[in-house]
């Protein structure tokens, strides 16, 4: 048995498929055709059910072989995908047919994707750009699983598409709609989120100081500030709406109270950070207010206040959604979600969703990625 | 005690009161002292015995609660406002985020010299330490004695003729100490400095000092002053002879007689 290196997973998914071919029939119309032997009925997977099974099969058979981990990587993830196209492309036409047999098999791709992922996770590669490509590579598998999932049940189970459509509708929506979706982030992220993020993270930073310099600010403050972030947005953004208008001026007055907080409680945090022994070096220094601040306090609270950019990067995105829900002018995220759930255009509303993700997810990356760069000495970053 | 050149610390009745929660702590009663220029004065005794608060009177960074004490002739604020002397904790206490020359350079670009000046006095400073070659690191690339070192040389960086260092060594191991011990010497030798040094080690306060002051707890005052009869050329195994044996023992006595009234 020296040539055999079971996995859970692969023995799992052959299980599975030996459960499937035993229960027979994938869907409804290949049901009643075997019911029926004499009537001709088009049923999906005529010629690829035993392509499928076998695929799964040999897949995991391989990868328990003593084959070098790579590619027993290739074989898996080849083997996995195969399978999980021809199943998603075999049910178009015949969606919510399918049977109990077509999700194990499903499954059993799955725990091959699976299995896969943990082959590459055990990789410990030498050079430095197949570390890289690796780092991307497992988070992507496991994405795409996602997808393959939701795709694949959307359709087989034929759920209603108002309650969840499939990827590839989202997908195609998207590509379908870009000049709308461009429109929508221009007035909702460029116009007001950034501009909102900007003045409310730099007003949380200046107040910071001012109530660190003047010691009645820090008393009166910080708990009116501490008050104004408990202000419900849903309540302040009809209000700001009617304060600055329909346009983004309103939404972006709206990410300002919102981001205020978090930068002005972390920057005081983390003017507090610095310790004692670096203050009283600065003071032998006969150093000034200004130069302490500048040399030792503010760099210090690097790291904090970096946590609050990062926090804002999303909470600005929630913020000016959310706020647009209470009036715009006929283009922004926000009007575009709440109208297109009014018409139903569930996959409009879900290409929004995904766009903002996207937006979300870029603008927290910039944000991280310069905090590596202006906090690479601090423990967390240099890893030590 | 110094003869005729004029004192850099004199100190008398000097005392501080730290209010706390459980009521007044007396840190220093009625210290008298005086230091003269070029002295190495150590500073040894139990903790609490405020070896290191006298050290901040010194430093402008506790202020005394009874009693006078004058730096350089003038009140320790203002000889703090002058830069008049360097500080060493107990920690290196380097910014992480500052290469060694720039951390060496910080008391520079806050006195505002030029960036020729700066850089002329980094390389110096280093060279004296023996740190060159290690400009470009950061402090956490580099091993405890060797950051110590550079904080070291961030306060000679300045050129004040007062360094007070409290504790510098205590956190780093017998051989590192050896060596900085001796550096510290040769480094007080070359230039015209007068240093105080605090201490909880009997060798290293005889080995450097040409005083001992023996403090007590409770509340901390001074018990006892030991002249060092050690030549200036001290050789590490200097500290095997019976002169510096016998200093050793009355520094031993004066701490144990502080120490009597105490279980």
């Amino acid at each position: 048995m020296n040539w055999l290196k079971p996995s859970w997973q692969a023995v799992l998914a052959i299980v599975l498929c030996l459960i499937a071919v035993a229960l027979g029939a994938m869907s409804k119309p290949e049901a009643a055709a075997l019911a029926d032997p004499a009537a001709s009925f088009n049923y999906p997977y005529i010629g690829t059910k035993g392509l499928m099974f076998g695929l799964v099969a040999l897949a995991a058979l391989i990868s328990m072989t003593r084959i070098p981990l790579l590619a027993e990587a290739v074989v898996l993830f080849v083997g996995a995908h195969l399978v999980a196209w021809l199943l998603i492309s075999g049910i178009s036409g015949f969606e919510g047919t399918a049977l109990a047999s077509y999700f194990l098999l499903l499954t059993a791709a799955w725990l091959l994707g699976w299995r896969c992922v943990a082959v590459l996770s055990g990789l410990r590669p030498m050079a430095s750009w197949t570390r890289t490509a690796l780092r991307l590579i497992i988070p992507a598998i496991f994405g795409a699983w996602i997808l393959i999932i939701w795709e694949a049940v959307t359709r087989g189970a034929g759920i209603p598409f108002i309650l969840l459509p499939p990827p590839s509708a989202i997908g195609a929506r998207i590509a379908s709609s870009l000049p709308v979706l461009g429109a929508d982030v221009r007035q909702t992220i460029f116009k007001a989120v950034i501009f909102g993020y900007v003045v409310g993270s730099g007003a949380g930073f200046i107040t910071a100081i001012l109530a660190d310099r003047v010691p009645f600010l820090r008393r009166g403050l910080l708990p009116i500030g501490n008050m104004v972030s408990a202000l419900p947005i849903i309540g302040v953004a009809p209000i700001m709406v009617m304060w600055f208008g329909f346009d983004w001026q309103s939404k972006a007055a709206v990410v300002i109270i919102m981001t205020f907080f978090p930068m002005l409680v972390n920057t005081v945090a983390g003017l507090a950070a610095s310790g004692h022994m670096e203050r009283d070096l600065m003071r032998t220094y006969a150093s000034g207010y200004w130069q302490t601040l500048l040399k030792l306090r503010l760099p210090a609270a690097a790291p904090f206040i970096f946590n609050a950019l990062k926090i804002n990067s999303t909470l600005a995105l929630i913020g000016a959604i959310v706020a647009e829900f209470f009036g715009t002018p006929v283009v922004g995220m926000g009007f575009r979600i709440s109208t297109e759930v009014g018409r139903m255009n569930i996959d409009m509303v879900w290409a929004e969703i995904a766009v903002a993700a996207l937006a979300g997810s870029v603008f927290y990356g910039v944000v991280a990625l310069v905090e590596r760069a202006v906090t690479f000495w601090h423990p967390s970053v240099r890893g030590g | 005690m110094t003869g005729t050149s004029p004192a850099v610390v004199s100190a008398s009745k000097l005392g501080l009161t730290f209010q706390t929660n459980d009521g007044p702590v007396q840190a220093l009663s009625n210290v008298d002292l005086t230091i003269g220029k070029r002295e190495f004065v150590s500073f040894i005794g139990p903790s609490g015995c405020g070896k290191t608060t006298l050290l901040r009177v010194i430093a402008d960074l506790e202020k005394p609660t009874s009693g006078t004490i004058s730096v350089n002739g003038m009140t320790p604020e203002q000889a703090r406002e002058k830069r008049a002397y360097g500080y060493v904790f107990q920690a290196a206490a380097l910014f992480p985020w500052r290469t060694i020359e720039r951390n060496v350079g910080l008391p520079l670009e806050i006195m505002g010299l030029s960036k020729a000046e700066q850089a002329q006095r980094i390389k110096r400073t280093l060279d004296l330490v023996n740190l060159s070659g290690f400009e470009k690191k950061y402090p956490w690339q580099l091993s405890g004695g060797m950051q110590q070192r550079a904080s070291i040389a961030r306060a000679l960086a300045f050129d004040a003729d007062l360094l007070l260092m409290d504790e510098p060594f205590g956190a780093l191991d017998e051989i590192v100490r050896d060596h900085l011990n001796e550096q510290l010497l040769e480094l007080w030798g070359s230039t015209n400095k007068t240093i105080c040094f605090v201490t909880h080690s009997i060798p290293e306060a005889v080995y450097l000092s040409t005083r001992i002051v023996v403090m007590s707890p409770r509340p901390g005052r001074v018990s006892d002053v030991i002249e060092s009869t050690l030549p200036k050329e001290r050789p590490l195994d200097i500290r095997e002879t019976p002169e510096f044996l016998a200093i050793a023992a009355r520094v031993r006595d004066g701490l144990r007689a502080g120490h009597s009234y105490d279980d």
